[in-house]
C-alpha cells in the first residue's frame, strides 16, 4: 500500500520548534510516567549489590558505598519511551560503564553484548557498543535527588539513546554474552535493539 | 504466559497427533492487547497513542475504549472527528504479557481503576465467550456509579455466571442506597475478596499510575508473589 493519506480533518497541533529533537512517532511530555511490568521492588541500600558477571564468575561486585565511592557522572539528556512519550533534558548522576570496567581493571569490553538483570527478574539486552564511550551509566540520581523507588531506585541502567525499556529499573546485575539473547520485552514481541529514531518499537520494524 | 502477538493458543496439541482446530482460533489472540493508533497530517506530523482493546479475540472487529484527555490531540479527534467509513491506521494487537487465555489457568484477580477497566473487560468477555469457568473476580474503583464504564454488561454477566465475583468501590459519590464499598480500594477490602494465596491467583491490575503502584504493593504487602502481579499503568500520559 501507499503512504496511507492524512484523515480527515486531522491538524497538527503541536508546536514544532523542537521537532527535531522529537524522533518520528514520539510527543513532548514534561511530566515523568512511570511503567513497570509488576510491583515496584522495595530495595534497601543495605542489602544491595551491583555484579558484573562474565560465563560463571563476578569480575567485580560493589556494594552501596563501594558504588557511590567511583567516579560519578553528570549527563543531561532526553529520553524515549516506546509507549509515545519523550522527555527532554533530563538530568542524571551515576556512574558510566566506562568507570564500571575501569574499576575491574579492563581496557576492553570481554564480550560483544550485556544482558542486564534486575529485582523483579526483568531483564534487557545490550550491545556493549551502546554502552561504552560515555553512552551508558548507572544511575543513582535523578534532577540531583535520590532516584525515587517508581523510577528504578535505588539504581537503574541508562541508555538513553534507546527505547527507554533498555534503561531497566532497579537493575543488579550486568553480565557479559558473546551472542545476543533477548531479555524480557525483548521475547514479547518488542524490537531486539529499540532505536527511537528508527522506530523500532516492535519485532520486525 | 503468552508468547508473541497471535501465538495465544499454541503449544496444546500432543507431538504427532492429528487436531484441526478452526482457523481462528489458531491465529486468535490473547484477551488484553492493545493497538498503536497513528495519525498522519497532511504536513506530515504524526500522532501515535496506544489503546486497549475492549473486545473479546472471538469478536470480528475491534473495539477500543477511549478516554477524552483534555487538550489531548488523538482523543480529541477520535471522539470529536472521526465519523463511521473514515480510514484509520493502526497497528496491532500487541502485547505478550498483560494478557490472558483460558488455557493460561487461573483463578484470576482483575483489579480496575477508571477506563483501566478496558483490557480487563476484553479478558472477561473472552472468558464468557469461550465458556471457561476460571474462578474470576473484578474489583473495580470508579468515582461513582455513572462513572462505571460497562456496568450494565458487567452485572449481567455476574449474574449469570456463579464463578465471577464483583466489587465496585466508589471513591467519591454513592448513591444514597449504596451498601458497596466507599472510597479507595483498601488491604481489607483486597484481603476480604481476593483468592487465597495457595490458589496461586495471577492479578492483573490496570489504572493509573497511583492507583496501580498503591494496589500492587497492598499485593504484595497481602503476601502475593511479586511475579504473579501484572501491572499496566493507563491512562491519560499527555495525548
Amino acid at each position: 500500500m501507499d503512504e496511507p493519506s492524512a484523515p480527515r480533518g486531522f491538524r497538527s497541533r503541536r508546536q514544532t520548534s523542537e521537532n527535531n529533537r522529537l524522533p518520528p512517532g514520539q510527543y513532548l511530555t514534561t511530566d515523568f510516567p512511570i511503567l513497570s511490568a509488576g510491583p515496584t521492588p522495595d530495595v534497601r541500600v543495605a542489602d544491595w549489590k551491583l555484579g558484573l558477571q562474565l560465563g560463571g564468575s563476578l569480575l567485580g561486585v560493589w556494594t552501596w558505598d563501594e558504588f557511590e565511592a567511583l567516579p560519578q557522572t553528570t549527563i543531561k539528556t532526553d529520553i524515549h519511551c516506546v509507549t509515545k512519550w519523550t522527555k527532554l533534558d533530563t538530568s542524571w548522576q551515576g556512574v558510566t560503564f566506562d568507570d564500571l570496567l575501569k574499576a575491574v581493571g579492563l581496557e576492553e569490553p570481554p564480550e560483544a553484548y550485556v544482558m542486564a538483570h534486575c529485582d523483579g527478574g526483568y531483564t534487557t539486552n545490550v550491545p556493549v557498543a551502546d554502552l561504552i564511550g560515555g553512552k551508558a551509566m548507572i544511575a543513582s540520581r535523578y534532577d540531583g535527588l535520590p532516584l525515587a523507588p517508581a523510577h528504578g531506585g535505588p539504581a537503574r541502567l541508562l541508555v538513553p539513546h534507546l527505547y527507554f525499556w533498555k534503561s531497566a529499573k532497579w537493575v543488579r546485575r550486568l553480565r557479559f554474552m558473546a551472542e545476543d539473547d533477548r531479555g524480557f520485552w525483548e521475547s514479547r514481541g518488542y524490537h531486539s535493539y529499540g532505536d527511537p529514531w528508527k522506530e523500532q518499537r516492535y519485532d520486525g520494524d | 504466559m503468552a508468547g508473541r502477538p497471535g501465538a495465544g493458543s499454541r503449544g496444546r496439541n500432543e507431538p504427532g497427533q492429528e487436531h484441526h482446530p478452526a482457523a481462528d482460533e489458531l491465529v486468535r489472540p490473547p484477551a488484553g492487547q492493545h493497538v498503536d493508533v497513528r495519525l498522519t497530517a497532511s504536513n506530515g506530523y504524526r500522532a501515535e497513542r496506544s489503546y486497549s482493546i475492549a473486545s473479546p479475540p472471538e469478536d470480528g472487529r475491534l473495539t477500543l475504549t477511549v478516554e477524552r484527555v483534555r487538550d489531548g490531540e488523538v482523543s480529541s479527534y477520535l471522539l470529536d472527528e472521526l465519523r463511521v467509513g473514515d480510514d484509520l491506521e493502526f497497528r496491532g494487537p500487541i502485547g505478550g504479557y498483560f494478557v490472558w487465555s483460558r488455557n493460561h489457568g487461573g483463578p484470576i484477580c482483575l483489579i480496575a481503576g477508571g477506563t483501566g477497566i478496558t483490557p480487563l473487560m476484553a479478558m472477561l468477555r473472552h472468558r464468557e465467550k469461550s465458556s471457561d469457568a476460571t474462578p474470576a473476580l473484578l474489583i473495580y474503583s470508579a468515582r461513582s456509579l455513572a462513572d462505571v464504564v460497562y456496568r450494565k454488561e458487567l452485572d449481567a454477566m455476574a449474574s449469570r455466571d456463579d464463578d465471577l465475583r464483583l466489587v465496585y468501590a466508589l471513591t467519591r459519590e454513592q448513591p444514597s442506597d449504596w451498601l458497596g464499598h466507599c472510597g479507595r480500594i483498601d488491604e481489607a477490602l483486597l484481603a476480604g475478596h481476593c483468592f487465597p494465596r495457595e490458589q496461586n491467583p495471577t492479578s492483573f491490575v490496570c489504572g493509573p499510575t497511583d492507583f496501580v503502584e498503591s494496589i500492587a504493593r497492598m499485593l504484595v504487602r497481602l503476601g502475593f508473589d511479586p511475579l504473579t502481579i501484572k501491572t499496566e499503568r493507563f491512562g491519560p500520559s499527555g495525548g
